[in-house]
């Protein structure tokens, strides 16, 4: 077989030079936890892997006006283990908490479970619910993009060649805000979402929701931003009527496949069910935060 | 291109091997170091029987390539036991008939004592839910549990 290079750059003007350099025969290693399942298969035979863990801004997480920036390549137990970003994101970190096993969470990184492009990804719609920026660098220069204009498909991204994720954003949080992320899978742990939902919710002083993300995941080809769930909360006192009113603009978004693990019919059932269940959590989590 | 030259420290020695990008670390562990305690299971991350520890951070080793591990400190099933003495978590297994065919059990034990290293007094749920990325296909796990928490209990000095 043909040699693969590695290189473990410490700056990003490297690692982007590096990639630019390949001709498209490189693959960004960050956590590994998906490339070298796919190498080991036969699935990608890359010429080079860029490890990307060695450069800082990629790694480390920080409180930045007054919201929180992680590195793409923390890895996901990092993440859950940081207790101050836990208190603000609950939702975020449950979502993280559901990536495999602490084995897995001890390699795998966030800005991978986005980069990987699953439709099932966990973390991916509690990012989009929490209204989540990424920090994108490549051989055009730096850019932003909202976590829900990144994937675009099962394994495939509006990154363009040469792009990396560096970092994401996760905005400030106005007094009496929540967050949840709940999916459906047929065992308890160690197992692939057939359907994701993850809400985002903020209170005014006397209870009325102020703004609201709402987002889907394995209902489509990609994780899906619901605005028409989020408008049934806005306005409202979250109360059951709202939450009809989500659960129906959210299994009305779904466009599933059907496989082994649910037909479409259950997962249009279970958006719409999640949805609701996510909500009732977060609107508990943002009265706790009054 | 020649192989990579990769400087570690494996159970606290100092350790040096040559090693191929796509050469996985439990590749290089079992194949150039002859540390054979770590055992291979599945090779894609999903069984845990390759666990070790990575700058004290658990992780499947069938997941991480050699090279990765430049600079690092690996821990390994080796480096459980102090000479003769078994680690308590090794004897409590023994105890509790916690194993049958032995496969799954250095990635559990070093799964455990990562565990028990940041949580002292471990509920049975958070045993059940740490060890979640192990699997056993002997002893239906109860033995093990019951082995983990007898463990901790005895290095809390109960």
């Amino acid at each position: 077989m043909s040699e693969i290079l590695y290189e473990a750059p410490k700056t990003l003007e490297a690692a982007v030079a590096l990639l630019a350099g390949a001709g498209g025969q490189a693959r960004v290693l960050a956590g590994g936890t998906d490339l070298l399942i796919q190498m080991r298969a036969g699935r990608v035979v890359p010429g080079l892997l860029v490890d990307i863990k060695g450069i800082v801004e990629m790694t480390t997480i920080v409180a930045e006006n007054g919201g929180f920036r992680f590195g793409a390549a923390a890895s996901c137990m990092e993440l859950v283990e940081h207790q101050a970003f836990a208190r603000e994101w609950p939702g975020v970190t449950d979502a993280v908490k559901l990536i495999g096993s602490v084995q897995v969470k001890g390699r795998a990184t966030v800005g991978g479970n986005l980069c990987n492009a699953s439709p099932a990804a966990d973390s991916v719609p509690a990012l989009i619910a929490a209204g989540a920026v990424a920090r994108i660098v490549g051989p055009g220069g730096t850019r932003e993009a909202r976590v829900e204009d990144i994937p675009a498909g099962p394994g495939r991204t509006t990154l363009a060649d040469g792009e990396i994720v560096v970092s994401l954003f996760l905005p400030p949080r106005p007094a009496r805000s929540g967050d949840a992320y709940l999916r459906f899978t047929p065992r308890t742990e160690m197992d692939i979402a057939v359907v994701g939902a993850g809400v985002n919710l903020t209170l005014d002083e006397t209870g009325v929701c102020t703004h609201a993300r709402v987002s889907l995941g394995a209902v489509a080809e990609r994780a899906l931003l619901v605005p028409e769930a989020a408008a049934a909360l806005i306005g409202s006192k979250v109360d059951e009527g709202a939450l009809g009113r989500l659960a129906a603009a959210a299994s009305a978004a779904c466009r599933p496949i059907a496989d082994k693990r649910g037909t479409r019919e259950f997962r249009v059932e279970v958006a719409g069910v999640l949805a609701r269940r996510a909500a009732g959590i977060a609107l508990d989590r943002a009265r706790r935060k009054g | 291109m020649a192989k990579h030259h990769v400087s570690a420290t494996l159970n606290g020695n100092d350790v040096e091997f040559l090693c191929e990008t796509q050469q996985t670390l439990l590749e290089v562990l079992r194949d150039e170091l002859h540390h054979t305690g770590t055992k291979e299971g599945c090779g894609t991350g999903d069984c845990g029987a390759c666990s070790v520890t990575l700058d004290g951070r658990l992780v499947c080793s069938c997941l991480v390539l050699g090279v990765e591990a430049r600079g690092k400190s690996i821990q390994t099933i080796e480096g459980m036991a102090e000479g003769t003495s078994l680690h308590p978590l090794q004897r409590k297994f023994l105890e509790h008939a916690a194993l049958q065919c032995g496969v799954c059990t250095p990635g559990i034990l070093i799964a455990a004592r990562s565990l028990l290293e940041r949580n002292p007094d471990p509920s049975e749920e958070e045993v059940r839910f740490w060890l979640a990325g192990n699997l056993c296909r002997c002893t239906g796990y109860n033995k093990i549990i019951e082995a983990v928490l007898d463990a901790a209990r005895e290095m809390r000095g109960g």
